[in-house]
This record gives structure tokens, C-alpha cells and sequence, in this order.
């Protein structure tokens, strides 16, 4: 029998040549993150267990992005837990307010991960890195302080569901709608504990920027990782970035899976996540009558180049309607540049959106556009729990930025076709 | 451990365990009196120390953040049962020493309010109303071996860093 890439990337941080799903293994970790929510409590324990050294300064990546540029004087605090400890152990990959930007957009696009690399990450989008053919799964706090001290990680190896998108992708589709179809059909369970292997004609055409929205959404399933194996695209993306050398994993035609679903993509709409859960899935048509009162752009989900063009395509020479306040926020510092650059911010600027420094902000609910009871926001982020952007009696919609930019022009949820 | 059950449904979140709002602490006591909030507003007051929360499918589905087992734990819920949890709360829970355990057959016999007797070791739940016993397959090995050291961090020192 032959192994998946998921199991291939484990066996070679164990240093076995093979593993088998169900297996517990000690596995050796490339990159380890943490934020200023979680990375706090890890410092804590890390002390607290009276550990004085971290196992690489060159391989513990801290970013604050949560709560920053600090909201209050409880998040300054946090975030000067990570500086602190940062500066006591050499960390090399520590980056400061207007240095880095939303975590999970920021490590690819620096190349710090790389593809073939196992991460562990104490942030449950971490999943989003599978889209380089890594390895990456989110994790605690307290997980974070033992790679910090030992490297190694506990596993059980996932067993592997295959998702097969074939067809040609539509106008308006991205990889934000791929997802929702898959979590929408599974459920947001449907592949708790194990790998969603991405594959497929339409995945061989998706961007960089797509793939990584797309397996970002993995722990939305309930998935320990998604992955998608490297091509060229990846290689392509890799030139002038990858800080380190990387490998290249291929599951074998013979690789087990537990299941396969095949989707067809060629007549998908752009898709939406009605509250409050990612699988309560509808195509775009079918919710236009709801009426909406703020809209973001932006995260670790589509907070990317591709995602501020394709809004400011939209937007360009038109106004967000008189009820909606539009939020966008470009998910890292080289975006934010790039995008102004390109005039993008301008076009934002113009059709009266609040345009915001790289942050988490409002996709968790904490800063930056907070919703009031009983407000509803349509957004590009990644969840739609009771009370995650606001108040608990508020609600989210989840979509792509396509949809997102044409519905605060109107001001109630719209398909992209009717306003260009 | 034996406490009074309180019943949750399918899917709760870590936001609902604790919303993000409180996070820009790690004081446990502090994240202790906004456990469950924005499932049940007032849970934080009503609980008492042992009891425990009986969830449904997918239980601590969401984030990563540690506190969510952590407020519970502050909270002085002695045990968490439910149909499944979700792959990070139920790492987090065994790297922290939360006792959970899966077990179907006692959720769907559980009801608000019941009491019930938990054995981790064996694995088992007792209904101290009916007094049924209802049995689940112990942890593997592994992780028994986290849970006996005391959590992951005192399991590192021992084991892991040698
Ligand atoms: S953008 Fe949202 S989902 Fe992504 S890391 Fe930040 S808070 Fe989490």
C-alpha cells in the first residue's frame, strides 16, 4: 500500500520511511508559531516548567497580529510577554507592529515555511500552509511550550479524505467557494481528525493566494490539515522567497483513503455561510434579500493581492451604500504596499471604506469594527460563531471578496454579476 | 469524580466556551467567570466545583486558544463528556489535565441536572439516577502516559527531554 503526502511529510520528520494512520509518533517540527493570544500562555508554561532554553531560535515563530497594534493595556501587556521573551532567546523570526501582518498570510509569503515542512502552530488556521504541500496543523498553548523546548511533537498520523475538483472554475469562484462547497457537503465534522487532500484540473489553475484560502477553511471540517500537493505554481511562488531549501511530497497512486468526493466546479455560484456555522452553505442568489450593516475584506482567509484586486474591480468608481460600513484590511505589510502601488487602496479609499493597518481586528471579534446587537456583517473571514465579530446577538455571513465588495455596494447580500 | 451534569448541545464553539473578547488575559480566574457565556450567559455562577459539562458532537470546535479548557477547568468543572471533541480542544484538555472522555450512550441518557459518577481509568460513566453504568474504550496508551505524568509539560521534563 502506498502512503499519502500527509503520511509521507510525517515519516520524514520521524525518520521512519513509513507511517500508518492511527500511529502515534514523536515527530520533529521545522517551524513552531505563536501568537499574542496563545504564545503568552506557552511563555507561562515554558517558565513555569523552568525550561531556559528554546530547542532553535531559528525555527520559533512569534507574530503578533490578534489584538495589534495593541488595543488596550491587557493586549500591550501580552504582546510585551512575546517581545521580551523573543529578545531573551534570539528568536530570529519575532516581528513587530508594521513589520509582519496576519500570521497565516505573512509566514508563506516570507518564505519562513516552506514546502515539505511539518509546522506546528498554536493557531488553528495553521491548516493554511498545506496549500505549499506542507505539513501544518494548529495546536494549544501548552503544545507550543513543548516544540518550543524539545522540537518534537506529539502525532496521531490522520487518516486521508480526497476532495477532487474537476471543471473549469467560473467567473467570481475562488478557492473560499471550493471550501465552503467541501464543508457544506461534510459538515464542519465531516473530517475531524483527518487530512483533506485538495486535488483536481481546477486546483491545478488556482493561484497561490486561492489554494491558501482554500486550505485555511481545512479546520472549518474539523480537519487536522489540508494539503495540496506541490506543482509548478508552487515552485514558482517558492523563487525569492523559500529561506530555506524545500522538498517536494506526491501521495502514491495506490495511497489509502477513507473517502473520495468529486466535484464538479463548472456551474458552481460563489457560495455563502449563513450564521453560525461554516457549513450552513447557500449559493449567493438564494440569500439576496438579506440586508446587511457592515463588510469586511480581509484575514488570514482573503486578505491577499488577489483578493483586494478583485475587490477594488468591483468598487472601482462606485460607492458603498449609505448603510453599510466597509472594512478592509490588507493582511500584510507587503500587500498594504502592493496594493497601494497598484491604486487599490485609492479605489477603497474613495468608495468611503475605512481602510485599516494588517491586523486580525474584527475577524474574531476584537478590534477594529465591532458589531452592535443585532447587526449583521457579510465578511471574507474564516468564521461564523455566535458573538465572533461582536456583540452576541449579531450575526456573520461568509463569503468570497467578489461578493463581499458587490454587496456593500448595495447594501444587502449580492452576486458580483449585478453590479459589474 | 461525581457532579451534577449540565447539558450542551452540537458544535459548541470555543467562542462560545470563551468569547474572544476576554482573551487579552491568561488569568485563569478571570477567564473562569466568563466560562460559557455566550452559550449560557449565566453559567459562570450557577456551576459548582465537580460539576460537569456534558456536550454533544463535536464539542470545542473552533479555535485553538487553550483557555477554552482552561476556563473550564478554573471553573471547577471536574469533567467534560461528550459524543466527540474536536481535534484541538481534545489535545489542549489532555495537555492541561482537563478530564474529558467520549461516551455517547452516557450523553444521550443524561439529562440537565442529572448526577453521574465518572471512572477515567476504566473508562466508565455511572447514572447515579438509574444507576446504570455505561462504558467507553480507555485512552491509548500514549497519551495515558501524558495524563499519568501530570499534563505535557511535566511529561517533557521526564520523558520527551532526556
Ligand atoms: S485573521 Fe482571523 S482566523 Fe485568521 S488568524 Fe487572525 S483571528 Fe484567526
Amino acid at each position: 500500500m502506498g502512503m499519502t503526502i500527509t503520511e509521507k511529510i510525517i515519516a520524514a520528520h520521524c525518520g521512519r520511511e513509513r507511517v500508518k494512520p492511527g500511529e502515534f509518533v514523536y515527530a520533529n517540527v521545522d517551524i513552531a508559531l505563536g501568537n499574542d493570544i496563545t504564545a503568552p500562555l506557552a511563555i507561562q508554561e515554558f517558565e513555569a516548567a523552568g525550561l531556559k532554553r528554546v530547542f532553535d531560535p531559528e525555527r520559533i515563530a512569534l507574530i503578533p497580529d490578534h489584538f495589534t497594534p495593541n488595543k488596550d493595556i491587557k493586549s500591550a501587556q501580552q504582546c510585551q510577554v512575546l517581545r521580551r521573551f523573543a529578545h531573551a532567546h534570539g528568536l530570529k523570526h519575532y516581528y513587530d507592529a508594521g513589520r509582519c501582518g496576519v500570521e497565516h498570510a505573512f509566514l508563506p509569503e516570507q518564505g519562513i515555511v516552506v514546502p515539505g515542512d511539518l509546522v506546528i502552530g498554536a493557531d488553528s488556521h495553521t491548516c493554511t500552509y498545506g496549500a505549499l504541500g506542507a505539513f501544518a496543523t494548529g495546536v494549544g498553548s501548552t503544545d507550543l511550550a513543548a516544540v518550543m523546548a524539545t522540537g518534537k511533537v506529539w502525532l496521531r498520523v490522520p487518516s486521508s479524505l480526497k476532495f477532487n475538483y474537476n471543471g473549469a472554475m467560473p467567473k467570481w469562484i475562488g478557492g473560499k467557494d471550493l471550501v465552503l462547497l467541501a464543508i457544506g457537503k461534510i459538515g464542519v465534522d465531516g473530517a475531524r481528525y483527518q487530512s483533506m487532500e485538495i486535488c483536481g484540473e481546477a486546483i491545478e489553475f488556482l493561484n497561490m493566494d486561492e489554494r491558501l484560502a482554500l486550505c485555511n477553511m481545512a479546520i472549518e471540517a474539523g480537519a487536522k490539515n489540508g494539503i495540496i500537493a506541490p506543482d509548478q505554481t508552487t515552485v514558482d511562488y517558492e523563487e525569492n522567497r523559500a529561506q530555506r531549501p524545500f522538498k517536494k511530497y506526491a501521495s502514491d497512486p495506490n495511497a489509502a483513503y477513507t473517502k473520495t468526493y468529486d466535484f464538479d466546479v463548472s456551474n458552481l455560484e460563489p457560495l455563502v455561510a449563513l450564521p453560525h456555522l461554516p457549513e450552513n452553505v447557500k449559493p449567493v442568489r438564494e440569500c439576496k434579500d438579506i440586508r446587511i450593516d457592515q463588510v469586511v475584506i480581509g484575514s488570514c482567509t482573503n486578505g491577499r493581492i488577489t483578493d483586494l484586486r478583485t475587490a477594488a474591480q468591483i468598487l472601482d468608481g462606485r460607492k458603498v451604500a449609505p448603510s453599510v460600513r466597509l472594512i478592509v484590511i490588507p493582511a500584510t505589510q507587503e500587500i498594504y504596499l502592493q496594493a497601494m502601488r497598484e491604486g487599490l487602496l485609492e479605489i477603497f479609499v474613495n468608495a468611503e471604506a475605512v481602510v485599516s493597518t494588517p491586523t486580525c481586528g474584527p475577524c474574531l471579534g476584537g478590534h477594529m469594527g465591532i458589531l452592535a446587537e443585532g447587526e449583521r456583517a457579510l465578511s471574507t473571514t474564516n468564521r461564523n460563531f455566535v458573538g465572533r465579530m461582536g456583540h452576541p446577538k449579531s450575526e456573520v455571513y461568509l463569503c468570497n471578496p467578489a461578493v463581499a465588495a458587490a454587496s456593500a455596494i448595495t447594501g444587502h447580500i449580492t452576486h458580483p454579476d449585478e453590479v459589474l | 469524580m461525581k457532579g451534577k451534569c449540565w447539558k450542551f448541545g452540537d458544535h459548541v464553539d470555543t467562542d462560545q466556551i470563551i468569547p474572544a473578547r476576554y482573551l487579552n488575559t491568561i488569568n485563569a480566574a478571570e477567564l473562569a467567570a466568563h466560562c460559557m457565556e455566550d452559550a449560557d450567559a449565566g453559567f459562570a455562577k450557577k456551576v459548582k466545583q465537580g460539576d460537569i459539562i456534558v456536550g454533544g458532537d463535536n464539542f470545542g470546535c473552533g479555535s485553538s486558544r487553550e483557555h477554552a479548557p482552561l476556563c473550564i477547568k478554573a471553573a471547577g468543572v471536574s469533567c467534560v463528556l461528550a459524543n466527540s471533541f474536536a481535534r484541538i480542544f481534545f489535545r489542549n484538555a489532555i495537555n492541561i489535565g482537563l478530564p474529558i472522555l467520549e461516551c455517547p450512550e452516557a450523553v444521550a441518557a443524561i439529562k440537565e441536572g442529572d448526577e453521574v459518577e465518572v471512572d477515567l481509568e476504566k473508562g466508565s460513566v455511572k447514572h447515579l439516577g438509574t444507576g446504570k453504568v455505561y462504558n467507553t474504550t480507555p485512552f491509548p496508551k500514549e497519551l495515558r502516559e501524558i495524563i499519568a505524568a501530570g499534563g505535557l509539560m511535566n511529561y517533557v521534563k521526564t520523558v520527551a527531554a532526556k
